[in-house]
């Protein structure tokens, strides 16, 4: 069985989830290949990944640019008015002596989306090239790391109960960035959906010398690297 | 492929957890790397039960701290006032505001406590070895993963309460000391999710199926 395998086939998958070892089927773009045992998805085949991502990546630093310079929301009470940026969120915290909350809220909401947005921006343009550099994987693998914790949807599900919750104290104005946040939160999910990390790894440059075509016969499957 | 399942496990393989390459290791348990891409390998997440549990029970002390002690305090001329994350969630029950409150509710008191029932749930029945509902497990397991983060929701809600209502001296709100064990409930029940190994709620039921065949 394991025979049947050549020697650093990338079609040989164990599932992240079950350990079952399996082959990935050739699936058409669009297509998902699931695990035969647990149904979690080993290979989602996007369309035209590179070139989808690209764009998406662009107008995503293009958004989160706008939504951290210009004011999210407002507050007018007793005729003064006081604006706030997601960033000001994070002052207040700190100044309040909560620094750990604040650094916790600077990284969800501004850092790890700039870095998920930058990461991948990076990738996608190195992976033009047919064969990339070794360190493209640092940076995909980066990228994996940081989408758990880049939140921009949940801060926004938060700035709105915030707002519900001032609303009977004062009158809230909400500012261009608020908007511009929405429009992230989609852009930020449909960049993620075009990416397809199976493609870009086989493209990527193998962190070890590939060995030599005589080694490939009679190894079954790779030996790894020590 | 034959029909009986076989785990990578199994024949000495393990499958790159960042790139997805599957390797053979070598016999001795020597420090060893993906060829691909450079990631440390291992057959089985190292010391996951031990590490998770550690979280688990980290968080689940912290938890106590976070729901009783006010995590907003309200300041005005004529005095002040403070609320807890429950407090916060009845405060903002209204005619109009009760969808929020119960997402609120949901999110900052349900979705901790089920997580650290969930894995401590899962943590038990690999330790005696369940071989049942291996499937409904995994379920439980990506579950969790995936709605553990929206828990930070009422982090950010008590961040943008204090941001925008600074309006000295009129009135003014400053956060609590709960926010910090809150958040440290959210970060750490996230990272005792990721140290949690799925494949070994398969493990005993494989080696059982071999056994017999």
């Amino acid at each position: 069985m394991i025979r049947s395998a050549s020697a650093f086939d990338s079609r040989l998958r164990a599932c992240p989830d079950c350990d079952l070892l399996q082959r990935l089927p050739p699936v058409p773009a669009g297509g998902v290949a699931q695990c035969a045992r647990c149904q979690a998805p080993l290979w989602r085949h996007k369309p035209d990944s590179l070139r989808r991502t690209l764009a998406l990546a662009l107008a995503g630093a293009i958004l989160w640019l706008i939504a951290n310079t210009v004011p999210m929301l407002g507050l007018s009470v007793a005729g003064r008015e006081a604006f706030t940026t997601v960033f000001g969120g994070v002052l207040a915290m700190w100044r309040d002596g909560r620094q750990e909350v604040a650094m916790l809220v600077l990284f969800t909401a501004v850092i790890a989306p700039a870095l998920e947005i930058v990461c991948l921006l990076a990738v996608v343009l190195a992976l033009r090239r047919p064969s990339a550099p070794h360190w493209v994987g640092m940076l995909l693998r980066g990228y994996e790391l940081v989408r758990e914790w880049s939140m921009i949807e949940i801060m926004l599900l938060g700035v709105l109960v915030a707002l519900i919750k001032i609303a009977e104290l004062a009158t809230v104005i909400p500012g261009l960035a608020l908007f511009v946040l929405g429009a992230l939160v989609f852009l930020l999910a449909a960049m993620a959906a075009a990416f397809d990390t199976h493609l870009a790894w086989a493209r990527i440059e193998w962190a070890d010398e590939r060995p030599l075509p005589g080694e490939r016969s009679t190894a079954c499957v790779p030996e790894a690297r020590r | 492929m034959s029909a009986t399942p076989v785990s990578a496990m199994s024949l000495g393989l393990a499958g790159c957890e960042v790139c997805g390459l599957v390797s053979r290791l070598p016999v001795g348990g020597v420090v060893t790397h993906c060829p691909r891409c450079g990631e440390r390998l291992h057959l089985r997440r190292p010391a996951s039960i031990e590490r998770t549990w550690a979280l688990v029970i980290a968080a689940l002390i912290l938890y106590v701290p976070a729901n009783l002690l006010p995590v907003l305090s309200t300041y005005t001329p004529l005095g002040s006032d403070t609320a807890t994350i429950m407090e916060g969630v009845v405060e903002l029950w209204s005619p109009s505001s009760w969808p929020l409150a119960i997402i609120v509710f949901v999110a900052s008191i349900t979705i901790p406590l089920g997580k650290l029932i969930a894995l401590a749930y899962l943590l038990i029945s690999v330790q005696r070895g369940s071989v049942k509902s291996t499937e409904q497990r995994v379920r439980l397991y990506r579950m969790v993963k995936f709605i553990g983060r929206w828990s930070m929701l009422d982090v950010f809600v008590d961040t943008f309460v204090v941001a925008l209502i600074q309006l000295r001296p009129l009135m003014w709100v400053e956060p609590g000391a709960g926010v910090i064990f809150f958040a440290g409930v959210v970060v750490l029940t996230m990272v005792a999710v990721n140290c949690f190994d799925p494949r070994l709620i398969w493990d005993l039921p494989q080696q059982e199926k071999q056994g017999n065949a």
